[in-house]
């Protein structure tokens, strides 16, 4: 994106275009642009493919609160929220690789260096 | 006779235009964008729509539901608050960002370089705090290798007073270091979990840049396929500071968004981000009309995801740190309807 206040730039482009991140599934389909190239529709494709949901439903923060609950595949907490027995951070990263069935590097190096066996 | 309407120029400025003076901004904003880029210009149905957007006092605008596209959030954070990892996060839970990038703010490969296992350390810290995917970003900054910065001759102090074969060669030795310090970089920042490298602003200084840039993300993805790799143009066209630089038999000097991309998809990367420029005594219509059509081309051809770039000063976006959010939300939004665009 670039540069800009945070109110002015980010936020206004995130709620005017924005899938919304790990409200929703933004940042699993940015993954699957990141690292596999993806163009948008294909990588909506693909990610609704994997959560078992219909392209419409991966913007909509109501319906995927649950998919991510249900999947291990991490949310946010807020002030009336909080998750502690949940899946988060590298936790919820285990999750989405095998969910969205795609390497990830920081998963790799964790279990590597952690000494667990690959799939573990 | 026509109401006027507040709208905005490109540095951010309110004005008044009827929605015919509009119409005239978007018509004529296409049309030097198609002359410039050698492209067709937009559709008048394409036209209309931009003047639907632009000419209306709405405090925001927005893109359908179901539109929705990827963020990607070059340099993600403001440096002020807490960590560079604090602000990662705030943006991932906080900002609805989709991608984050952490970067330091000298962003330049080289510098990089010099502080690389506290970044990659950082890196490592930031993976195992996120979820969203994390990349690490910074300039190729070719410039930074001429002197007095660097070890080469100045190629911009030799080209005026024509020594221009000494300036060439100045740029050739120049992209060997560049290659050396960009790769070198990737490695420790793969090695410490990163989910990509985000090579900005490519191309700033002139062809030599985007090449020492593309045969780095050659070498790059050749080692580590995995790796993601977003490549961000610095602006419209690429700058012919050395002239007869090829990639692949093709001369990069003036090359636009499309031809950029094919070079991008070329060499592996994964991700394009085209910079088109704003010209900030043009209304923001008459900019996002020009934007979309010089990157309308390589939407039409592209293989890999593009997101263009619509930070301050680019992309049809306000040239201001506090840009107003009926322009930013206004740009957003044009350039997924008309581009159909797969971030921004």
């Amino acid at each position: 994106m670039g540069v800009g206040d945070p109110l002015g730039m980010a936020c206004s482009h995130a709620l005017a275009s924005g899938m919304g991140g790990m409200r929703t599934t933004g940042d699993l389909v940015g993954r699957m642009q990141m690292t596999r190239g993806m163009r948008l529709r294909e990588a909506k494709a693909y990610v609704a493919g994997k959560l078992g949901v219909a392209v419409s439903d991966l913007a909509d923060p109501i319906a995927m609160h649950d998919v991510r609950r249900d999947l291990g595949l991490g949310r946010i907490p807020v002030q009336e929220l909080t998750y502690p027995t949940h899946a988060g951070a590298m936790e919820a990263k285990f999750r989405i690789a095998e969910v969205l069935d795609v390497p990830i590097n920081s998963v790799q190096r964790f279990r590597d260096r952690a000494g667990l066996e690959s799939g573990a | 006779m026509e109401r006027a309407l507040r709208t905005r120029l490109g540095d951010g400025s309110l004005v008044e235009m009827t929605p015919s003076e509009i119409r005239a901004d978007v018509q004529a904003g296409t049309e030097i964008g198609a002359r410039r880029a050698k492209a067709p210009p937009l559709t008048d149905s394409e036209l209309d729509h931009l003047v639907d957007i632009f000419a209306s006092e709405s405090k925001f605008s927005a893109v359908d539901m179901g539109d929705e596209i990827v963020l990607s959030f070059d340099g993600t954070g403001n440096l002020d608050s807490g960590s560079r990892v604090d602000e990662l996060y705030s943006y991932q839970s906080h900002r609805g960002a989709d991608m984050l990038e952490l970067f330091n703010i000298d962003y330049s490969y080289k510098a990089i370089k010099t502080i690389l296992s506290f970044e990659a350390q950082w890196m490592k810290t930031a993976q195992l705090n996120l979820v969203a995917p994390v990349q690490y970003g910074a300039m190729p900054d070719l410039g930074r290798y001429s002197m007095p910065d660097g070890p080469i001759p100045n190629w911009s102090e030799l080209m005026p007073l024509g020594r221009i074969d000494e300036a060439r060669d100045a740029q050739v030795a120049a992209i060997s270091h560049a290659v050396e310090d960009m790769v070198f970089v990737a490695e420790g920042m793969w090695e410490a979990g990163a989910d990509g490298l985000d090579f900005d602003t490519a191309a700033a200084a002139g062809d030599g840049d985007f090449l020492a840039t593309l045969t780095a993300i050659e070498k790059i993805k050749s080692r580590h396929p995995d790796c993601g790799i977003e490549l961000g143009m610095a602006s419209e066209y690429v700058l012919g500071m050395h002239g007869e630089l090829t990639y692949k038999g093709e001369r990069l000097a003036g090359m636009w968004p499309k031809d950029q991309l094919r070079m991008a998809e070329a060499v592996g990367v994964t991700m394009f981000g085209p910079a088109v420029n704003v010209n900030t005594t043009k209304s923001v219509a008459w900019n996002v009309a020009r934007a979309c059509t010089i990157i309308k081309p390589a939407m039409e051809i592209a293989q890999i995801p593009v997101h263009p770039n619509v930070g301050m000063g680019v992309g049809g976006v306000p040239m201001s740190p506090y840009p107003p959010a009926d322009a930013v939300s206004r740009v957003s939004r044009a350039l997924v309807d008309i581009l159909k665009v797969d971030g921004l």
